[in-house]
């Protein structure tokens, strides 16, 4: 299955400045026992926007209509604990397409970008100018820039560059994934068995 | 001298060859410079970590400017994180490319009661349904409930003997680093990757930084391998092993049974780091002999000459080492909603000014959902649950501790306690030991092999606002079930608690006594 190409996007952005936010957080435990990929996104956060009695808590952010955009902003540590992929699939199926934080836990990171979702890793500086821009102003956009690895608050012009791999980099403009790559070389791999 | 110098010509030579093997399909500019580095990086660096000698053993390719394609020699599947890369496989029109080096057990989502009866939660049942289909069209080796060797999965697989030393193991989850006691490379993985591994036997990695965590001196008395590891993730943080692979050295781990090297490499990743090794011993060797899958006979002598040489040669360097001194140790406990919020148990919280000003309102949320103050002492708080059990410590150690603690005792009545084995075969041991009529006779009340309430994805669920001391790794907000707080602590510790009914030391009832 491929993943969906990734190019630039101009969006505003929902932000959360929770630190360690783990992937129980993301999505409980609960609501893994599904045997698809699908509808993981609305229990996104569940237990953060939804009460006991399943009503929306109202100063959760995902709850707050002034905020929306395709790009969520963490705070360090973002994703930690279980390796759960359901996260990633809760995360894109509320159709977030980027990321961004100061810090990303390892195996968050692997599993967004196999979903073709961007984490963008920042300086805990530059963090802060992006919380403080959303919270001056909603509705205030960013650009993200793949081909080009760069992130820019549009309404200061401030940039900041980010870390990618060239090799994750092609995979997220062609949309490719990492299985394709595999079966591409699979010769390769039996080869390496029976030199063992 | 002259050997010296022999042996570093062979090597120089072992590693051109190798070079050249690997790289035969990169263009000639690369091969020389590839070469030349190989050439160059022999002259330089002498000795190999023990991470880096099973890695460089299971790179198939190395992808420039990209990850490396790692081989693996084991699999582990359960039904929560395989079901959607099965379908991947089938709408490629795949088969999994080795069965045999793949095994499975239904252990996250099973309940831990009446195994025996079809699963009443209809999403669970069909769950668990789906991977029985799965192993049984791929031909993959399943232990499934009811059966006798059924557990949780990381438990299950070195009792097996799926698990042993120099392997690459991989699982859809993230304590699979509790392999890396028999000095694996083993790390969680997610659902996109298990499918990868089913189709291709391989993945996608960035190699991690190497560190050393090395504990040496004296341990104090009851204090376990679950109070070290909770030490050191206090000292690390949450993140401060992240993009680390950890080897873990010294006499403390030297001296550690089996059981507690896996305690300690299993929470890992509650510092974030990928995984956590241990080089191999005679303990080692001795603990997979014989198993199921372990090699028999000559094979196995033959294995355990290559295992010998799994170690962290003398002058091999690390990103970071940290050293800790085992006599600072004591048992700990967990106040906050990730595990590296840990103090000893005789400690306080901290104060909300010793908290570094960005992190105290993340600081001050976890004190309000657990309803504690910063400053707090941990001696004295209540508990209504306790739970033993889990990857980290539902092992037949942990259960004869407990065990030896309640025996004559009753657990308190304001708390309910459960516990529950790590695996049929814990269950067996532990009812040929006498112990389950131990823990049932002081009001414990025994279930069946499952991750339980260490995920609650069952019906294992500690209820909201109410207060757990658990043997299990993560104390994160809901983990145990909506609301339920969470202070890890070890199975010792959390026998005591059952018994007085409030956070207790352990200490203060053993050596009084």
């Amino acid at each position: 299955m491929a993943v969906e190409k990734f190019e630039q996007l101009t969006s505003t952005a929902v932000p959360l400045p929770i630190e360690n936010v783990d992937t129980d957080q993301i999505i409980p435990a609960r609501f893994l026992k599904a045997t698809t990929r699908e509808g993981f996104g609305d229990n996104l956060f569940r237990d953060w926007r939804y009460d006991k009695n399943d009503q929306p808590i109202a100063d959760f952010v995902l709850n707050n209509p002034i905020y929306s955009g395709e790009i969520l902003v963490g705070g360090k540590n973002f994703g930690c604990g279980s390796s759960r992929e359901h996260a990633a699939w809760a995360v894109g199926g509320a159709g977030f397409k980027v990321v961004i934080s100061s810090f990303f836990a390892d195996i968050f990171k692997g599993n967004a970008l196999n979903n073709g979702i961007l984490p963008i890793t920042v300086s805990e500086d530059f963090l802060v100018k992006i919380f403080s821009g959303i919270e001056a102003d909603p509705k205030a956009t960013f650009k993200v820039d793949l081909e080009n690895q760069e992130l820019t608050i549009s309404a200061t012009g401030d940039k900041t560059s980010f870390d990618i791999n060239g090799y994750k980099k092609e995979c997220l403009l062609n949309g490719y994934d990492d299985i394709d790559y595999l079966l591409n070389i699979k010769d390769k791999i039996e080869a390496f068995e029976l030199a063992r | 001298m002259s050997f010296l110098i022999n042996k570093v010509l062979t090597k120089l030579y072992r590693a051109v060859i190798f070079s050249i093997f690997r790289k035969l399909d990169l263009s000639f500019s690369n091969l020389t410079t590839c070469i030349f580095l190989k050439f160059k990086s022999n002259l330089t660096v002498a000795g190999k970590t023990l991470f880096d000698k099973i890695w460089d053993a299971h790179v198939v390719q190395e992808i420039p400017d990209g990850p490396s394609v790692l081989y693996i020699d084991r699999h582990l599947i359960h039904e929560v994180t395989s079901p959607q890369a099965f379908n991947g496989l089938g709408r490629r029109g795949l088969k999994v490319m080795r069965p045999n080096q793949t095994v499975a057990t239904p252990d996250h989502n099973v309940p831990t009661i009446n195994q025996d009866k079809p699963i009443e939660d209809e999403l669970s049942r069909f769950q668990v349904d789906t991977l029985t289909e799965n192993c049984n069209k791929y031909g993959i080796d399943l232990y499934g409930l009811n059966t006798d060797y059924q557990g949780v999965v990381h438990v299950m697989g070195p009792q097996l003997g799926v698990t042993q030393p120099g392997m690459t193991i991989v699982c859809g989850d993230s304590h699979t680093s509790t392999h890396g006691a028999f000095g694996c490379i083993a790390f969680g993985i997610g659902t996109s990757e298990v499918e990868m591994v089913l189709a291709t036997q391989c993945i996608m990695q960035p190699k991690p930084k190497k560190m050393r965590i090395n504990v040496n001196g004296q341990l104090k008395p009851n204090v376990s391998p679950k109070d070290v590891i909770l030490y050191i993730i206090s000292k690390m943080t949450a993140a401060g092993g992240t993009g680390y692979f950890v080897e873990y050295s010294g006499n403390v781990f030297r001296e550690m049974s089996m059981e507690g090297r896996m305690t300690v490499c299993n929470m890992s990743i509650e510092m974030g780091a990928r995984g956590g090794l241990i080089s191999p011993d005679i303990k080692t060797f001795e603990f997979v002999e014989g198993k199921k899958y372990s090699p028999k006979g000559d094979d196995f002598k033959k294995a355990v000459a290559k295992w010998s040489e799994l170690y962290t040669d003398a002058d091999a360097v690390f990103d970071r080492e940290v050293d800790f001194d085992a006599s600072d140790i004591e048992p700990m406990i967990t106040f906050g909603t990730n595990p590296g919020m840990g103090v000893k148990i005789t400690g306080k919280i901290p104060e909300l000014s010793s908290i570094v000003g960005s992190e105290q309102p993340s600081f001050q949320k976890s004190m309000n959902y657990m309803g504690f103050q910063a400053g707090d002492t941990m001696i004295g708080k209540p508990v209504d649950y306790v739970f033993i059990g889990s990857c980290t410590n539902g092992r037949i150690e942990d259960l004869r501790v407990v065990a030896d603690y309640v025996k004559g005792k009753q657990k308190a009545e304001n708390v309910t306690a459960w516990i529950v084995p790590g695996s049929k075969e814990v269950e067996r041991q532990a009812i040929a030991e006498g112990i389950v009529d131990v823990l049932e006779e002081a009001g414990f009340k025994m279930r069946q092999p499952g991750c339980s309430a260490c995920l609650a994805m069952n019906d294992d669920k500690i209820p909201a606002g109410k207060y757990a001391v658990s043997t299990s790794n993560r104390n994160f907000e809901g983990r145990q079930g909506p609301g339920a707080r969470t202070m890890l602590a070890s199975p010792l510790t959390a026998a005591a608690v059952a018994v007085a009914g409030k956070v207790v030391d352990p200490r203060t009832v053993l050596e009084t006594a």
